[in-house]
């Protein structure tokens, strides 16, 4: 019985050269940042280790080499993923889903003159998607683009906008047709950030790190109309498909960084086993199981798109997997480390504290289980 | 790396299915149609899907955990009243011990909770169960031998043991003779050829684990369509809708880390395929529990009586899970892995 297609979850030679280099590489270029949830620090340093992850062959890879990818199947984003957390290096940056957005929608023009710079790391992005009173209602969104000659003037006010701080760009969703309904006036932008009629001011985090999360104001910010990603009107479908990419766990490099964080906590457990009682221990037991199985889901997603699945409302399955994971490890080191921290290192307290945005982040839970209720198990309508 | 199923597995899932689907229960009731359930044995007994871990040459399987796996999975899903696990694991110890095949249908008696291999040292331990023991005339024991532990069979006690109503165990009678198998050939069973069994067994649970969460979702959510309440389908609703949701995702995260357990038995080390089947067996253990009681929550009053299949899956769950251990055992084993606490013995 059997064949040569048959289940396999270790590497292809290929796949096993590509693992190999890469661990070498690793040996001379692992920054040694924080692990991300925790520490301004490792957004201080993302870009530099974005860069420099891209200039060693290993960002990127499967993405096509017109933008600065190596057309690698999507299998090698999870070596890389488990490489990088084998190492203690710092998770993949995570910014798969917007390049999938504008490869699915903006022409070629649009496409050259932005990809490279996503893709190589040299351009810093953030995405204008939530405003105050548009978070799981999207489609109500207030902020507008206006057209003046070859330009667009946007207003409004953007939120929960990541790494605004540190972004040259912002991929904004403006209501361009006041007529339309809803879902269909708006379109999306590639809008220059260092300019007058744009401010960004940072949301400090329940965990106290001030460099991730953001709200942006514009008012009278300006942005050539060449600068549209698709076409007018086009913004909404852009949207779902960015959502969509944002919903799982491999477009983000998180199994990487969960790894990482679970492999430091089994660390602390048994450097010093008397000081751990048995229900913190089970909880990092948790924690293991949860994150190699989001590491074997990703596996299995990645193989069905060989047949190729395309991205549907699996995606809010891999998204509330990737919740509890992250929401296990979470828990994991609240128990170790947590609350009964003395000195100054709170990491594992900063860790348990970010997970809790997990859950809301890129769509919230609720909204992930409406998606499966109606669109997987296709249960009637509310 | 590509975890995607060969078209081979894929057909023998849908040999599978269809016999299940024809033969199977498909009410409580059904569970009492004698004549239904021998045709479904025989049926499976013609298969030859009890026979997928005897050697073909040397200790060489026919088949790997992946096909045992796919039978499991679909025997699940259709709450299959006919013996699997049992026979396939009886017949992948004596694969590993060089034994001949055995005579007539025989099983594996568990001991300790069913958290292992019953070891008949003297006598045989109190509360020694053989699982799925349906048609089997004997189940497989260990004796503790030189180099590890030598294989001798047991007779059982009448059918009936267990909470499952679809797979009865029978008990072991502590005073019962354990005989010797012996034939040409025949070694002790090393720790890692029973780290590499019971891989296998906690992968063959896992699979009827996924395999009874899909057919309860399934179950569930064919129920919340059709059953009105406030004039309206209680599926609409979304406390039920959020119920259902859920469940479906632990039901899905529970396949892929079953797959990669199912794969490990033949493909990694026997401590590695046992790390993976640990992982594998906590996860699903902990999402059937809560998939088959949201099954039965969804059912309201109906689901808790007994006309409703709903218990028949929880049941089958149940065994599933306690047979080489659930969650907290199977927690040991991954941090035992992690180099956290002794395995306990838990092999």
């Amino acid at each position: 019985m059997g064949s040569a297609v048959t289940v396999d979850f270790g590497d292809a030679p290929d796949e096993h050269e590509f693992r190999l280099r890469l661990r070498a590489w690793l040996d001379d270029h692992n920054p040694g940042l924080p692990a991300s949830s925790t520490d301004d620090e490792y957004w201080s340093g993302q870009a530099a280790w974005h860069q420099s992850l891209f200039d060693g062959g290993f960002f990127g890879v499967t993405w096509p080499t017109a933008i600065g990818g190596q057309g690698l199947a999507s299998v090698y984003d999870v070596i890389v993923d488990e490489e990088l957390a084998a190492a203690g290096a710092p998770a993949r940056p995570s910014l798969g889903y917007l390049v999938e957005g504008i490869l699915e929608h903006a022409d070629d023009e649009v496409q050259a003159r932005f990809l490279p710079g996503i893709v190589n790391g040299r351009d810093r992005w953030c995405q204008g998607f939530s405003e105050p009173d548009a978070g799981s209602d999207l489609a109500s969104l207030r902020t507008r683009a206006d057209r003046d000659g070859d330009e667009y003037v946007v207003t409004g006010h953007k939120v929960w906008t990541s790494y605004s701080d540190d972004a040259e760009w912002c991929l904004v969703l403006a209501r361009t047709d006041h007529e339309a309904a809803r879902h269909k006036g708006i379109s999306a932008f590639a809008l220059p950030m260092r300019q007058p009629g744009v401010e960004q001011r940072p949301l400090p985090m329940i965990n106290g790190i001030t460099k991730e999360f953001g709200e942006v104001l514009f008012d009278g910010a300006r942005v050539p109309a060449a600068n549209m990603i698709g076409r007018p009107g086009e913004g909404w479908p852009l949207a779902m498909t960015i959502v969509s990419h944002e919903r799982e766990p491999h477009e983000l490099g998180f199994a990487g960084r969960y790894a990482k964080q679970v492999k430091d906590l089994v660390a602390e457990v048994r450097g010093d086993p008397g000081r751990f009682g048995a229900e913190q221990v089970r909880d990092l037991a948790w924690a293991i199981v949860e994150t190699e199985m989001l590491r074997l889901h990703v596996c299995r997603r990645l193989s069905d798109r060989l047949d190729g699945i395309v991205h549907g409302p699996e995606g809010s399955v891999d998204k509330l997997l990737m919740t509890w994971t992250e929401q296990a490890v979470g828990h994991a080191a609240l128990s170790i480390g947590g609350a009964r921290a003395t000195g100054s290192d709170d990491t594992l307290m900063k860790v348990y504290l970010y997970s809790r945005a997990q859950s809301v982040m890129g769509g919230t839970s609720q909204i992930q289980r409406n998606l499966v209720a109606s669109r997987i198990l296709h249960l009637p309508a509310p | 790396m590509d975890v995607r199923l060969s078209s081979e597995q894929l057909a023998l899932r849908d040999s599978v299915a269809q016999v299940v689907d024809r033969l199977g229960p498909h009410a409580v009731r059904d569970l009492d149609d004698a004549e239904r359930a021998a045709r479904l044995d025989a049926a499976v007994a013609a298969s030859g899907w009890r026979e997928l871990r005897v050697p073909v040459e040397g200790r060489v399987p026919l088949a790997s955990g992946v096909e045992a796996a796919v039978v499991a999975e679909e025997l699940g899903r259709g709450m299959a009243d006919t013996p699997f696990l049992g026979p396939t694991l009886a017949a992948d110890l004596r694969r590993s011990a060089g034994a001949p095949p055995a005579g007539a249908a025989e099983t594996v008696a568990l001991s300790r909770s069913l958290l292992a291999a019953a070891v008949v040292d003297g006598s045989v331990p109190s509360g020694t169960v053989a699982v799925d023991a349906r048609g089997a005339t004997g189940a497989l024991v260990l004796v503790p031998a030189d180099g590890g532990h030598a294989l001798a069979a047991v007779a059982l006690g009448p059918l009936g043991v267990g909470t499952d109503l679809t797979r009865p165990g029978a008990a072991v009678d502590p005073a019962s003779v354990a005989i010797p198998v012996e034939g040409p050939g025949v070694r002790p069973l090393t720790d890692d050829d029973l780290d590499a069994w019971t891989a296998l067994g906690l992968a063959l649970d896992c699979a009827d684990l996924v395999g009874t969460m899909r057919g309860a979702v399934e179950l569930a959510v064919g129920y919340a369509s059709d059953r009105r309440q406030f004039g309206r389908p209680i599926g609409s609703f979304q406390a039920v809708q959020h119920l259902l949701a859920d469940a479906h995702v632990v039901m899905e995260g529970s396949r892929s880390a079953a797959r990669h357990a199912a794969w490990a038995v033949d493909a990694l080390s026997p401590g590695e395929a046992l790390a993976a089947a640990a992982v594998a067996k906590a996860y699903c253990a902990r999402a059937a529990r809560t998939v088959c009681e949201t099954t039965i929550q969804v059912h309201g009053g109906t689901g808790n009586t007994w006309e409703c299949l709903a218990h028949v899956f929880l049941r089958r769950a149940l065994l599933s899970t306690d047979v080489l251990g659930g969650e907290g055992a199977n927690l040991d084993r991954v941090l035992a892995h992690h180099g956290i606490g002794g395995d306990r013995g838990l092999r």
